[in-house]
């Protein structure tokens, strides 16, 4: 039987593809890479490789512990590499507009139950609920790639990341 | 509009027939006709196309089966048509196009999945993982050709939602991902949390995926829906956007080639590798060629005002300017 030898890409080791343009524009497809990505943001900087309309695909380096955020709706959190652990805690007053969208940075920790703590390595997929707030903690560096809503704190760089020719 | 219930053919197959399109198989073939024209295309390839129309309900956009014969979806309705997107049909004057209630077509393929799928073929499966669609009438396969399409309402493994996948529940590891990580996140829920405090492995689900390049929805925020899919060998379909589509390889690699949606001219090839991010725009169609089983994160906006918004120029036809 033959053996198959899965590739899943890291920081330490990824390889790229690209566009191969026939009669178009590179830039309509946005191409990157969530690695290459990670590997030039500051931690846990949120950065934009996908965007449709509102929602928005983040590249997330996991270094050290995030501050808290505090999200107003269902965000998803896919790790690619490395083992984040997420807190996860039931604030004791809202602390985000349920109609607005987004996650926001708290100031410190909020008061309120500790809900449990995930850790999660390559190909982990966490919830983090609505109405709750969240910090990950990463020992050494991680990469995250988090389903959400853009906000206030959603860093664009289009031009940086992205195929341009 | 209705369709028709003859008598089967020599080889066991009936014919069937939806407004001016009438179908039939033999050995190797499916014969189409309409009112100005008529196309063949290999028996295998039009099972695996109509088994995603089925399985996804018609998807977002368009679904073409070749250059010639494909549907459009409009939530609710759809069309089916012969050389709408090929310029030469559309210059000859011989393109058509018939607008049916969904269920409608959707029943008359249900009904041609059943009768003209033989035991022992599966149009979800990779090549190497079924037997031959070819032949006289001999039997059936209605377990594979009504599999239900996974649609997690926020995410697979949260209580009350799709389950996981396992060997119990009759999801083996795929044999091209025997060596995928099977270990689940460590979960700590405080008393009371349990049914919020959940993780699940997205990569070992999917190792245990038994079927190919059918999207299945495993997360949900709002209409952000995450559609991974497992893909081998290549995508049956040409698949038309009505949006922007975004793809994240997650292992492996896919090559894709990109015409335009109208015309069929090629645009681009676009090759992923795993971690690369790349938008498919709203005014292309596209296909597929995964040489190892892999991977991939489609990334759809479920909006149904979407196809209207661009329309109007309201929603952009290229996911970001910069």
């Amino acid at each position: 039987m033959t053996q198959y030898t899965t590739v899943f890409g890291s920081l330490e080791d990824y390889s790229k593809g690209g566009v191969q343009i026939v009669d178009d524009d590179p830039k309509y497809y946005a191409f990157s890479n969530v690695f290459d990505v990670a590997s030039r943001a500051a931690p846990y900087e949120k950065v934009a490789v996908g965007k449709n309309l509102e929602y928005v695909l983040e590249a997330i380096r996991a270094e050290g512990t995030s501050e808290w955020r505090a999200t107003p709706h269902d965000e998803f959190a896919l790790v690619m590499d490395g083992t984040v652990s997420v807190e996860l805690l039931d604030p004791a007053v809202e602390l985000v507009d349920p109609a607005s969208s987004g996650s926001i940075t708290l100031e410190g920790r909020p008061d309120g139950s500790p809900m449990g703590t995930v850790t999660a390595q390559r190909g982990h997929m966490t919830m983090l609920p609505a109405g709750k707030a969240y910090r990950m903690h990463c020992d050494g560096v991680g990469v995250v790639l988090l389903q959400t809503i853009e906000g206030p704190d959603t860093v664009y760089r289009w031009g940086d990341i992205c195929q341009t020719f | 509009m209705t369709m028709i219930d003859e008598a089967p053919n020599s080889l066991g197959y009936r014919p069937f027939s939806v407004g001016g399109f009438t179908f039939a198989r033999d050995e190797y073939f499916v014969t189409v006709e309409w009112p100005t024209g008529n196309h063949q295309m290999p028996v295998d390839h039009w099972l695996r196309c109509i088994q995603r129309d089925v399985a996804w309900e018609f998807f977002y956009g368009i679904v073409n089966f070749d250059s010639v014969i494909g549907t459009m979806n409009h939530y609710g309705t759809v069309d089916m048509f012969a050389g709408r997107f090929n310029e030469a049909y559309r210059r000859a004057e011989v393109d058509y196009n018939e607008t049916f209630d969904e269920e409608e077509l959707l029943g008359c393929f249900r009904a041609m999945l059943s009768d003209w799928t033989n035991e022992g073929y599966d149009p979800f499966a990779a090549p190497l993982e079924t037997g031959s669609a070819f032949g006289p009438s001999s039997g059936d396969n209605d377990e594979a050709v009504t599999r239900k399409r996974v649609v997690a309402e926020r995410m697979v493994s949260v209580p009350g939602d799709e389950p996981l996948r396992s060997d119990e529940s009759g999801f083996p590891v795929n044999r091209a991902f025997a060596d995928v990580d099977q270990s689940e996140p460590v979960i700590e829920a405080e008393p009371g949390y349990e049914s919020e405090v959940c993780s699940f492995n997205l990569y070992a689900y999917l190792s245990r995926s038994d079927v190919t390049w059918n999207p299945s929805i495993v997360s949900a925020c709002k209409e952000s829906l995450y559609c991974p899919t497992t893909e081998e060998f290549t995508l049956p379909v040409i698949h038309g956007n009505d949006r922007v589509e975004w793809f994240v390889q997650l292992s492996d690699e896919i090559q894709w080639d990109v015409e335009d949606r109208d015309t069929g001219a090629k645009r681009a090839r676009v090759i992923m590798k795993a971690g690369d991010v790349a938008a498919m725009p709203a005014d292309i169609r596209h296909t597929g060629y995964s040489p190892k089983r892999s991977m991939l994160l489609v990334w759809e906006n479920g909006s149904p005002r979407i196809p209207e918004m661009i329309a109007k120029g309201e929603a952009p036809v290229h996911p970001v300017d910069f």
